[in-house]
């Protein structure tokens, strides 16, 4: 049952929460095991949720736009009292002693919070691979990576554990997830939604977003959790927009291009999908205009120095002082070295490594700073596309979801499964993967659509084009 | 080629707080320079008239109506500390005794 129909039969009263938190636990306990989606089911922590939901019913209150819908969280998102950890041996243990927005909005809208879960090490990977609780495997085809960051949220969805789910999109950690999840995923425009009780990995590309198994279910979604919040400064300063009232305004009269940048590289199947998927767009009103924006070739070498810039210096929090592990020694300093050390992984340690050298004298200006032009050059390349059309269209992931192991040894190979997707993040702008037909050994292929800052509405209106035209075929 | 050193790899590590063994010194440098190799495509562009980019979009001076609100209660914030004492984080000592 998707999302919608769930919150309409709650409010209705034909519906019981309590019915459908007890029906996602069992969905998760059916293959939580196998699949390691989950760190932490908060079996209490929900039926109370579904609870408070049903008595607002009963009592005659509005019981929220989410009324009684199960969603995940990406164990990234703090929770009141809800153990947390960033799939890291760094925070083991942790409680959060606040929650994010996010999590109050959707406790607001009445939505019910299942649990927390796994990604790669404070969200560094594509895989799920980097857990320090070990990965995530697809539901499609368990021999196989769900993707990451946000793997394990993709694969609640995709197991129909939970209808909805949170992740956090730095450079593709939704949309990638989503791909190779064969489920929606959406990075909103940076500043949409609030990262207040998002634990912090690159602060300027960082965003929360939602996943759905259908496009309706994900605007939902992300209209309940955006909006301006004062706790986080890079908040824009507006209300959440209207996204559910525009699903069925098509494509008609819009102009879209095809960015050879997004598919250069990328499978047959791919190709074929995106093509296939540019010709239903056409089909629909639109006119495709085929276009290249070399700007973008440019971005998975600057993302790999800005991130990790970033990375090193939100990771110096972790000292062994305030939050999670301490190992012990003689004085601070050994003891600040003795905790990082045990505590994180190695893929942590290799970008906090890389972030603090092109931080460091004599290499800043070489490569941080240069990362830092670069990102100039792309944002207005992309300005110069939408001065020509509404929205751009490429693949979301060179290929469909890779076996466990095949990109692990070599950290440049795994970056590159984010090329299509990091752009965006760099730009600030807005973009989502929607499924669109399939591809070796039937698994999913992801879509992806790219719009300017704040063009939701337009993405979502066209990924419903894309959406029916699959449901149709 | 970056050019990347195991002594400066050594170094970045003591900057950033972490102990490396031989093994992961040596798996570092070479995945290091790789990484670092890759951005040599941004490297070699003429930059030098673009200003750069730290964050993607102007938002500026953002400030609240400076008006006492409820923060966090200490002892919540306390009670997940790996130490704490008198109502402080503590930490192992950080100079030596007193002469």
């Amino acid at each position: 049952m998707n999302a919608i129909t769930m919150a309409e039969g709650v409010r209705a009263g034909e519906l019981s929460a309590t019915t459908l938190a007890q029906e996602s636990l069992e969905a998760i306990r059916a293959r939580n095991d196998e699949l390691n989606v989950f760190l932490h089911i908060d079996e209490d922590g929900a039926m109370a949720a579904a609870a408070r939901v049903d008595d607002a019913v009963a009592r005659g209150a509005d019981p929220g736009r989410l009324a009684g819908v199960p969603i995940a969280l990406k164990d990234n998102l703090c929770q009141v009292g809800v153990p947390t950890t960033c799939s890291s041996r760094i925070l083991e243990g942790w409680r959060p002693p606040y929650s994010a927005t996010v999590v109050d909005r959707l406790l607001g809208a009445g939505a019910v919070p299942m649990g927390k879960t796994n990604l790669d090490e404070f969200a560094m990977g594509s895989s799920t691979e980097t857990s320090a609780f070990g990965p995530t495997r697809n539901p499609l085809d368990p021999t196989r990576v769900p993707g990451g960051s946000s793997g394990g949220s993709a694969a609640a969805v995709a197991a129909a554990m939970t209808p909805l789910a949170l992740g956090s999109d730095t450079g593709g950690s939704i949309r990638q997830p989503a791909a190779l999840c064969g489920i929606v995923g959406v990075k909103p425009t940076y500043g949409l939604v609030s990262r207040y009780g998002l634990i912090a990995f690159a602060s300027s590309l960082d965003q929360i977003g939602p996943f759905a198994a259908n496009v309706a279910d994900a605007a939902l979604l992300l209209e309940v959790i955006a909006g301006h919040d004062p706790m986080d400064s890079t908040s824009l300063p507006e209300p959440s927009p209207n996204l559910v009232s525009h699903l069925d305004d098509g494509v008609a009269g819009q102009r879209i291009g095809l960015v050879r940048e997004l598919i250069d590289g990328a499978d047959a199947e791919i190709v074929d999908a995106v093509e296939r998927a540019a010709a239903v767009l056409a089909a629909a009103g639109a006119t495709i205009v085929e276009l290249s924006i070399p700007e973008l070739r440019l971005g998975l070498s600057a993302y790999y120095l800005i991130a990790p810039a970033e990375a090193s210096s939100n990771l110096a929090r972790y000292d062994g002082v305030r939050y999670g592990l301490r190992v012990d020694a003689d004085d601070v300093a050994a003891m600040n070295e003795a905790t990082r050390t045990a505590g994180f992984g190695a893929e942590v340690k290799r970008r906090i490594m890389l972030g603090t050298y092109a931080l460091s004298a004599g290499y800043y200006d070489a490569y941080y700073g240069q990362a830092l032009k670069v990102r100039t050059q792309m944002r207005d390349a992309f300005r110069r596309a939408y001065e020509d059309v509404d929205l751009l269209l490429g693949a979301t992931t060179p290929s469909v979801a890779f076996t466990f192991g095949s990109k692990t040894n070599d950290p440049m190979a795994m970056y590159l499964s984010d090329v299509f997707t990091i752009p965006t993040n760099l730009a600030g702008e807005a973009a989502l993967s929607v499924p669109f037909g399939r591809g070796e050994a039937d698994l999913p292929i992801g879509v992806q659509l790219l719009g300017p800052g704040r063009s939701e509405a337009r993405l979502f209106a066209a990924a419903t084009v894309l959406e029916d035209a699959e449901r149709g075929s | 080629m970056s050019g990347l050193t195991r002594t400066e790899v050594a170094h970045v590590a003591k900057l950033a707080r972490l102990r490396l063994s031989d093994e992961e010194l040596d798996l570092f440098t070479v995945q290091l320079a790789r990484i670092l190799d890759h951005a040599a495509d941004m490297q070699s562009l003429d930059l030098a008239d673009v200003i750069a980019t730290a964050h993607p979009y102007d938002l500026i001076n953002v400030v609240r109506e400076d008006v006492v609100r409820p923060s966090l209660a200490r002892d919540a914030v306390l009670a997940a500390a790996p130490d704490a004492e008198d109502g402080c984080f503590a930490v192992p000592r950080i100079m030596g005794e007193a002469p």
